[in-house]
């Protein structure tokens, strides 16, 4: 065991790795998640709840006078989690009509965060409105403080809208890596890969003929997990088809890059396989954002998971199934994306070996 | 009786509709270089797996050392040596690790060990690569010293599925040294071969044909009884005949 | 004289050169001859093979095939040679037919525009050819690969061991199917660990770690032989081998299937000394006998050993 120092890494490297991801990196926890107050009442009460909202580590609050248009745009941008809205009079219908209103808007696309935010907020509404009874004393008729939650993108709060577009992500990558790699490191244990090389065929007419089949099926893939998700899960897709295909096609064509990358540096079956499943599953799960959300990630992690394609194509995919975004909105991710495809698949193709060895 | 080291009757494995080996009944003497020859697909390899105990057997009856094939495969396992092309040592341990592995399994004392490991390097000449990892030694070498595990422990049979394939002609006769050696203490030498000369060397040889044994004899016999010249006309002349595989 | 095939110093090591694989290798292979690299695993054949096919750059010397540099037209080489792998085993879940048919599509032809060419072998698969390539027997094997190598009528045929770990019936159907092929005039390189197989071939080449120790046909090779050869017999083999080598006048006893093959120091005969001398032997004979080729490798390669 000594003597294969990869294998030993993998033993004592693993644990120690995953031990601190888990451990410091990846929460579930909630902080510092951005939310926006808009205060119509300017009043003591108003004043006193925001003030214990910015008090709780799980937000980070600004203040803003946001009309409805500009929280519509600051939730398509993804820039806010949370909008609370207090409407004016806001105190005084408190104290006058023992009644009042607060609007909480979430951004359910990702259900969870959007619940705990929203139960989070709720509760420290409860509490200012618990702790005003008990100065008031139980004389006066009860406060009433009515929150109304509007969880929009997904009223229902489904989970689907947050495990799909990470399902799409996952399944597709795997495909298109790990049967590229696999299929063509088959070949050389099999001993036709010598055959073909030996052969007028060049080395490119080889990859495409590998990969257009599993292009075919990953694109295959992706619609019967829309069909799926569509049909029994009944969740909308709001946004452009044409473009879901496309950001697809994209990370489908990433994959198979890396796939042809990874076959290039393996002879093994098995070897090819474990590089795909390490490379592709973990970073996907880890990193895209579907699992943990990315922006609670110490900052070094943060900057790691911009390098994995699957987190691009979560946002995009969330963006444009989930919120119905057009392109206009996801232009960047998109570019950001194709230039991994292309980077990837002209270093495949250069690193493609002409001769063994 | 005490003679007989593999005694089988009517030994059969069937896959399925397939019958790889079909009823065969044949005996091995105590000491014996038996060769044990067929073409490709005549069902050696599972006739080798039933007699070492990896298999079990559809019908028939076998003893193996003592042992009966059916009940006492753990002990049929301790008293055979196993060596093939294929399997042979491990690549990243040394020479000296492979003998101290294998011995281990099968239980010989520190001292043995020491003792025959010693008596074994010394044999085969291979005092300064003792520490070399078995990978990095000639194929010749790693055969000659995979036979010589094989027998390390004293087995009553040691199997040989094609031990001296690809390697070359001085080498493949120090192999057979090493199998006459074997013999000469009493060890029971059952080899499989594709090289027609090696059968030549047998004090009895068994042709498969299709599952059975089509023919069982010295070398001279088989030789005059098909009105042969070597033993390569005597295998050409059975195997001709066989339908399976084609 | 042309030649199809051409090795000047051929140079190749692996492992950043702790392994030499083949050492100053240079070779000529006639237009339209059948040659075979004779020598057991690991003497260098493979990587000569795949040097020749353009899958590997030697590290030193050149080699040409067709007149064609193996390094700088190893795409022009590549239209123009048939190859089959040492371990090559087809594409193991197609049809025997399927298989033929990607390999003609690989080089861009058709089964039907060189059927002639293969017509002699591949009439005898023909019955299976709805079967998976998997499902076949070794032999059958060997014969689909070879009707792979040769569908697109290469003009020089690359065989790295062909006929290893098949049967001898087989193998010796293997070796008349490759007597038909260099009839149509194809240049066929085969390699090959089982020394009986030489005589098959025009010329051959000894190779030893890495070393050609001699390149000639097997009639030469063989008339080479430098000492009268004995062989004797008796009917204690294994113990007759022994007492052979304690006579002061042996110089070498090897075991050759049925007979040990000895020769003595001095070129005099002196088997009437051994007769004697071996007496306690029942069945003793001795009689004076033609080398065979793997007499010679033997002989070659301890001389190469002394010589070291």
């Amino acid at each position: 065991m000594f003597r294969d120092p990869k294998t030993l890494l993998l033993l004592f490297g693993m644990p120690i790795a995953q031990i601190l991801l888990f451990g410091f990196a990846l929460t579930n926890e909630i902080k510092d998640s951005k939310i926006v107050v808009i205060d119509y009442a300017q009043d003591n009460a108003s004043k006193n709840i925001i003030h214990k909202l910015s008090a709780n580590p799980a937000f980070d609050l600004a203040e803003s006078h946001f009309n409805a248009e500009q929280i519509e745009n600051a939730f398509q941008k993804g820039t806010i989690k949370l909008a609370v809205i207090f409407p004016a009079n806001f105190e005084h219908n408190l104290l006058h009509s023992s009644n009042s209103q607060i609007q909480i808007i979430a951004d359910a696309s990702d259900p969870n965060t959007a619940s705990t935010l929203s139960n989070y907020a709720s509760a420290i509404i409860q509490d200012y409105q618990l702790s005003q009874l008990q100065q008031q004393g139980m004389a006066t008729t009860p406060l009433n403080i009515d929150t109304q939650i509007r969880m929009i993108y997904n009223p229902e709060l489904k989970g689907a809208t947050n495990y799909v577009p990470g399902v799409m992500a996952l399944v597709l990558l795997l495909v298109s890596v790990l049967m590229t790699s696999v299929s063509i490191v088959r070949e050389k244990e099999l001993g036709t890969m010598e055959i073909l090389l030996v052969s007028p065929v060049s080395p490119l007419m080889v990859i495409i003929s590998k990969a257009i089949p599993y292009f075919a099926l990953s694109i295959f893939n992706l619609t019967i997990i829309l069909m799926l998700s569509y049909f029994l899960l009944e969740l909308p897709i709001a946004g452009s088809l044409v473009l879901l295909y496309a950001a697809s096609s994209l990370l489908i064509l990433t994959g198979l890059a890396l796939g042809l990358l990874i076959s290039n540096s393996t002879d093994s079956q098995q070897t090819a396989m474990l590089i795909s499943l390490m490379g592709m599953l973990i970073p996907t799960i880890l990193f895209s954002g579907f699992m943990f959300p990315i922006e609670n990630m110490p900052w070094p992690l943060q900057i790691i998971s911009n390098v994995v394609p699957s987190k691009w194509y979560y946002i995009i995919v969330k963006d444009v199934m989930i919120k119905g975004l057009g392109f206009s909105s996801v232009w960047k991710e998109m570019l950001i994306l194709t230039s991994m495809a292309i980077a990837l698949l002209l270093i495949s193709l250069k690193k493609y070996k002409i001769r063994l060895v | 009786m005490q003679n007989k080291v593999i005694t089988t009757t009517n030994l059969t494995k069937q896959f399925g509709d397939f019958t790889a080996v079909d009823h065969i009944s044949f005996e091995v003497n105590k000491g014996e270089i038996f060769g044990f020859l067929g073409a490709n697909g005549a069902g050696k390899t599972t006739a080798i797996k039933m007699l070492c105990g990896l298999s079990n057997p559809t019908s028939g009856e076998a003893t193996i050392a003592g042992c009966d094939i059916y009940k006492e495969t753990e002990k049929i396992k301790q008293r055979i040596g196993y060596m093939s092309q294929k399997f042979s040592l491990y690549e990243d341990l040394t020479v000296i690790e492979n003998i101290r592995f294998f011995a281990g399994i099968y239980g010989l004392t520190d001292q043995e060990i020491k003792e025959k490991g010693n008596a074994l390097i010394e044999n085969l000449g291979m005092q300064d690569s003792m520490h070399k990892m078995v990978g990095s030694l000639p194929l010749g070498w790693k055969q000659k010293m995979a036979f010589s595990v094989a027998v390390l422990h004293e087995p009553q049979i040691v199997f040989l599925d094609e031990p001296t394939g690809g390697v070359d002609p001085v080498t493949r006769r120090q192999f057979w040294d090493l199998i006459y050696n074997a013999s000469d203490r009493g060890i029971t030498v059952f080899v499989t071969t594709h090289y027609m000369d090696e059968a030549e060397y047998c004090n009895r040889v068994s042709m498969m044909v299709d599952g059975r044994i089509a023919a069982l004899d010295t070398p001279d016999q088989l030789k005059s009884y098909y009105n042969a010249t070597s033993m390569d006309e005597v295998f050409f002349e059975l195997a001709r005949g066989a339908k399976r595989g084609e | 004289m042309t030649y199809d095939v051409t090795l000047q110093n051929i140079t190749k090591t692996y492992e950043k050169g702790a392994i030499k694989a083949v050492k100053n290798v240079s070779l000529q292979i006639e237009k339209g001859e059948l040659f075979g690299l004779i020598g057991p695993d690991g003497a260098g054949k493979t990587s000569i093979f795949r040097i020749l096919t353009t899958l590997l750059l030697p590290d030193e010397g050149m080699a040409n095939v067709n007149g064609l540099d193996v390094v700088s037209d190893y795409k022009e080489i590549r239209k123009r040679v048939g190859y089959m792998p040492g371990k090559f085993s087809l594409y193991q879940d197609l049809s025997v037919e399927e298989n033929l048919k990607f390999f003609a599509t690989l080089f861009d032809t058709t089964i039907e525009e060189n059927y002639d060419i293969i017509k002699d072998i591949y009439v005898q698969i023909e019955p299976f050819k709805t079967r998976a390539a998997g499902q076949l027997s070794g032999g059958m094997k060997q014969k689909l690969a070879l009707c792979c190598a040769m569908i697109h009528r290469p003009s020089v045929l690359f065989l790295d061991e062909p006929t290893t770990g098949v049967d001898s019936v087989s193998r010796k159907e293997f070796w008349n199917m490759l007597k038909k092929l260099k009839a149509q005039g194809i240049t066929i390189l085969v390699s090959t660990p089982y020394m009986d197989e030489a005589t098959l071939c025009e010329r051959i080449a000894l190779i030893q770690e890495g070393e050609i120790m001699s390149v000639d046909t097997p009639q030469n090779i063989i008339d080479q032989y430098p000492m009268p050869l004995y062989k004797v017999k008796s009917d204690k083999m294994s113990l007759l081998l022994k007492d052979l080598r304690t006579l002061s006048y042996v110089t070498s006893a090897m075991s050759f299937g049925e007979f040990h093959h000895i020769t003595f120091n001095s070129k005099t005969d002196e088997s009437a000394q051994l007769l004697e001398d071996l007496k306690h032997h029942e069945k003793l004979e001795c009689l004076p006998t033609r080398a065979t080729v793997e007499d010679c490798f033997i002989h070659l390669m301890q001389n190469n050993v002394h010589a070291e």
